[in-house]
């Protein structure tokens, strides 16, 4: 193992900010070892580039023992192999000392099923393409060769196609067949029963028609159907697999291991065999997975994720330290209080599931014009056929043209419409820093009429900033020897103020009052006023810290928790763009009133909690509002997936990413630009059907009065298609 | 015209095997990490000198 100069933390393109993730412990639990070889799948967050991919696979390659280690850029899953005794944190460790988040990796069964499922579709779109190709080949023979073609030759070529299009539409078509069949038994109808009725429809007629040696055969547009369609089912099932599934990543963060203290000592067992009463161990900087009533010891908690309070909160036996929050000072001893299943973490991860069954439950646009649209088809070519009948014509013509009439209004256009429009809205998105999280996401976020913002971390930066007096810089990097032992949120401000430096020897840390060093010289203290021993008042809101050495008087150093750069002309936008703003806060109501006075919001509610959170999204959405939540914490995460959209940063929790349609990586000010975009699409995809049925407006006629040969059929659909797809990519402008 | 019973199956197998080998690319796992593949052609990986 080399050492080399130290490597640049996190992400060298500075695409993606660092992590600073409480430690992971006792992954032996997730290790599995077959043959003497163990295994471990771990999730990277922040991972972005080559360089990335190359940092983490060199830097865990070195590590001893190391079999292989591979890194899939695209999924963010690291699966690593190894031999010896080297232990798993190790390894996690190597990676959150580059700067990049790890947690343990769950494939859980839907991930699996959706990238089944994308495979799927893509051969068999490949399959139809290339069946697609090969039949029009021999079709622009026959339509061009009509009048020398001889009559064997041309019946020929309709064999050959019909042999090419059965196994193609067999094996392409199942995707249709299978979900119009699942549809119609449960006793409802979608897009799939007219696509499936159409196609087995023009592929019988055809074959009717090869046998009898007729001039017109509809394989091609039977098999090219089908091609056009799995273009867009691909689209779509790409865009919901990038979108995974907001339980998914709370799962992640569930997936830890606790350490229990029983009878035959202190074991780490999977926070899932954890149940209420037992005595677990809270490790100093490790994320708490399971609530606990504490029985020994005491420590500073820092709840950020939990309340979205931004300063700890110091816990002693008899209080409870809820799911999430991550333990800042000394070991904890305590009760579980319930199982992982039933605690705080577990609660907002159904919350999540609730707001994602009300989406699904959400009507889209595509959905409403299908409902319109099937019967509409089914009707008309029952009308041709009935018609043609009365007036006399024979039952082969009358089937032949409900036949024709059915392909040609084959809902090709309509298929194609959403997912196309909504692929180029959502990469135009991500060239402006935005991760779009489901398709149809930008319909929600372009209906939305009332903002609810988070405070902490979404319009102020989340994290305590030195403000900057000339007495405490005068000593600012006196107390920073203090202040780096310590994973107080204060201290690590003024450590970032004061920057690289040495530690002071023999520190201790009082949890809620702050740090001491004793020198032959007399004390350094760091920390509350009572600490320090002083009754200087002081005019200032927002958190300090007071610092005091031998023979002088206690300097106070300010914080403040600032407000983004942005916030204030975002705010001023949206206002103007005519929607309503509150904000919604678990901090304090001194905090939260300075923030909403100075942007200008005048309703605002402090320390909420996220149920709370939810239950005024409730109240919201019975007046008849729309309701966009920006936010990032966990105490977020069920706000975010109830709302009828959601936003959030990418500073922003994983889970609350996980919950919300789109995550913004720059600044506040993409909030009004994703509106915007969001706008424009939606008015695109109502074109495009408008298009679509425009064109059915004019083809029906066409084919109820006969007009229709394979010829016309093939040019109409690929024109109305083309129409669709070129109409969405000026999006892109 | 004799020449397309012979030309049509030819064509069809030459599409065939492109087909096939696309299945085969997709099914073994070629663009399961599109976004890695991109980045690793721009690592650099120490070259052993030779023996």
């Amino acid at each position: 193992m080399s050492v080399s100069a130290p490597l640049p933390h996190g992400c060298p393109s500075g695409l993606t900010p660092p992590s600073h993730e409480p430690s992971l412990s006792h992954l032996s639990a997730f290790v599995r070892e077959v043959q003497g070889t163990k295994k471990l799948d771990l999730s990277i967050r922040g991972a972005t580039c080559a360089n990335c991919l190359g940092k983490i696979e060199r830097s865990v390659s070195d590590l001893p023992g190391m079999q292989s280690v591979r890194l899939n850029l695209s999924s963010g899953h690291l699966a690593v192999a190894w031999q010896g005794d080297l232990a798993p944190e190790s390894i996690t460790e190597t990676i959150q000392a580059l700067g990049y988040g790890v947690s343990v990796h769950s494939e859980d069964g839907g991930e699996v099923a959706r990238k089944r499922e994308e495979r799927s579709l893509l051969i068999a779109m490949a399959v139809a393409g290339f069946a697609a190709a090969n039949i029009m080949l021999l079709s622009v023979s026959v339509w061009g060769g009509h009048s020398e073609m001889g009559e064997t030759t041309r019946q020929g070529f309709h064999l050959i196609s019909g042999l090419i299009a059965l196994p193609v539409v067999l094996f392409s078509g199942r995707h249709f067949f299978l979900s119009a069949f699942h549809a119609l038994k449960a006793g409802h109808v979608n897009m799939d029963v007219p696509i499936s009725l159409a196609i087995s429809l023009a592929f019988f007629t055809s074959v009717w028609e090869t046998i009898r040696g007729g001039p017109h055969a509809y394989f091609d547009a039977c098999v090219m159907l089908l091609f056009f369609l799995l273009i867009g089912r691909f689209l779509d099932a790409r865009l919901r697999r990038r979108a995974y599934s907001a339980a998914h990543g709370l799962a992640a963060l569930q997936n830890q291991s606790v350490t229990r203290i029983g009878p035959q000592g202190t074991k780490p067992v999977k926070a899932e065999d954890i149940a209420a009463g037992d005595t677990i161990l809270l490790a100093p900087g490790e994320r708490a997975v399971i609530d606990m009533r504490i029985t020994e010891g005491c420590s500073d908690i820092d709840e950020s994720l939990v309340s979205g309070e931004s300063l700890p909160r110091q816990a002693t036996s008899g209080q409870i330290v809820y799911s999430g929050s991550v333990n800042l000072g000394n070991a904890l001893k305590g009760h579980a209080l319930a199982a992982a299943s039933d605690s705080l973490l577990a609660d907002i991860s159904r919350l999540l599931q609730a707001g994602e069954q009300r989406r699904s439950t959400y009507r889209k646009i595509a959905d409403k014009a299908v409902s319109i649209y099937v019967p509409f088809v089914h009707l008309t070519a029952l009308a041709a056929f009935t018609g043609w009948i009365i007036i006399g014509a024979p039952i082969r013509d009358a089937i032949l043209i409900a036949v024709s009439t059915l392909i040609i209004t084959c809902p090709c256009a309509l298929a194609l419409a959403a997912p196309v429009t909504q692929i180029v809205a959502a990469s135009r998105l991500f060239r402006e820093g935005v991760f779009l999280r489901s398709g149809d996401a930008l319909e929600r976020l372009a209906a939305a009429d009332h903002i609810v913002f988070d405070k902490t971390g979404t319009l102020t930066l989340g994290e305590p900033m030195w403000a900057e007096t000339p007495e405490a810089r005068h000593h600012l990097k006196a107390a920073a020897r203090l202040a780096r032992a310590s994973r107080h949120p204060l201290s690590r401000a003024l450590t970032k103020a004061a920057g690289p430096g040495d530690i002071a020897n023999d520190i201790r840390e009082f949890p809620g009052l702050g740090l001491i060093c004793e020198t032959p010289a007399g004390e350094h203290r760091l920390g509350s006023a009572e600490w320090v021993q002083t009754d200087q008042a002081l005019l200032h809101e927002g958190p300090l810290l007071w610092y005091s050495a031998p023979g002088l008087s206690p300097i106070p150093f300010l914080f403040r928790d600032e407000l983004r750069a942005d916030a204030t002309d975002t705010v001023a936008a949206l206002k103007a763009s005519g929607y309503d703003a509150e904000i919604l806060s678990g901090d304090r109501a001194a905090a939260v009133e300075r923030t909403s006075k100075a942007l200008g919001i005048d309703r605002w509610a402090a320390a909420v909690s996220p149920q709370d959170k939810a239950t005024r999204l409730e109240d919201l959405r019975h007046q008849g509002k729309r309701v966009l939540m920006v936010g990032d914490g966990l105490n977020d995460a069920g706000a975010l997936s109830l709302a009828h959209a959601s936003l959030a940063p990418g500073g922003a929790m994983d889970v609350s990413q996980a919950a919300a349609d789109a995550v913004f990586q720059s600044s506040l000010s993409s909030v009004p630009a994703i509106l915007r975009i969001a706008k424009r699409a939606r008015r695109t995809l109502l074109q495009n059907f408008a298009l679509a049925a425009l064109y059915n407006f004019i083809a029906v006629p066409i084919a109820v009065t006969g007009h229709v040969t394979p010829l016309i059929a093939a040019i109409a659909m690929s024109a109305s298609s083309l129409i669709v797809t070129l109409n969405a990519l000026r999006l892109r402008a | 015209m004799g020449i397309i019973v012979y030309l049509i199956p030819v064509a069809l197998l030459l599409g065939g095997i492109g087909l096939g080998a696309f299945i085969w690319a997709v099914k073994s796992g070629q663009f399961d990490d599109p976004d890695g593949a991109a980045a690793r052609i721009l690592l650099d990986e120490e070259d052993k000198p030779l023996q």
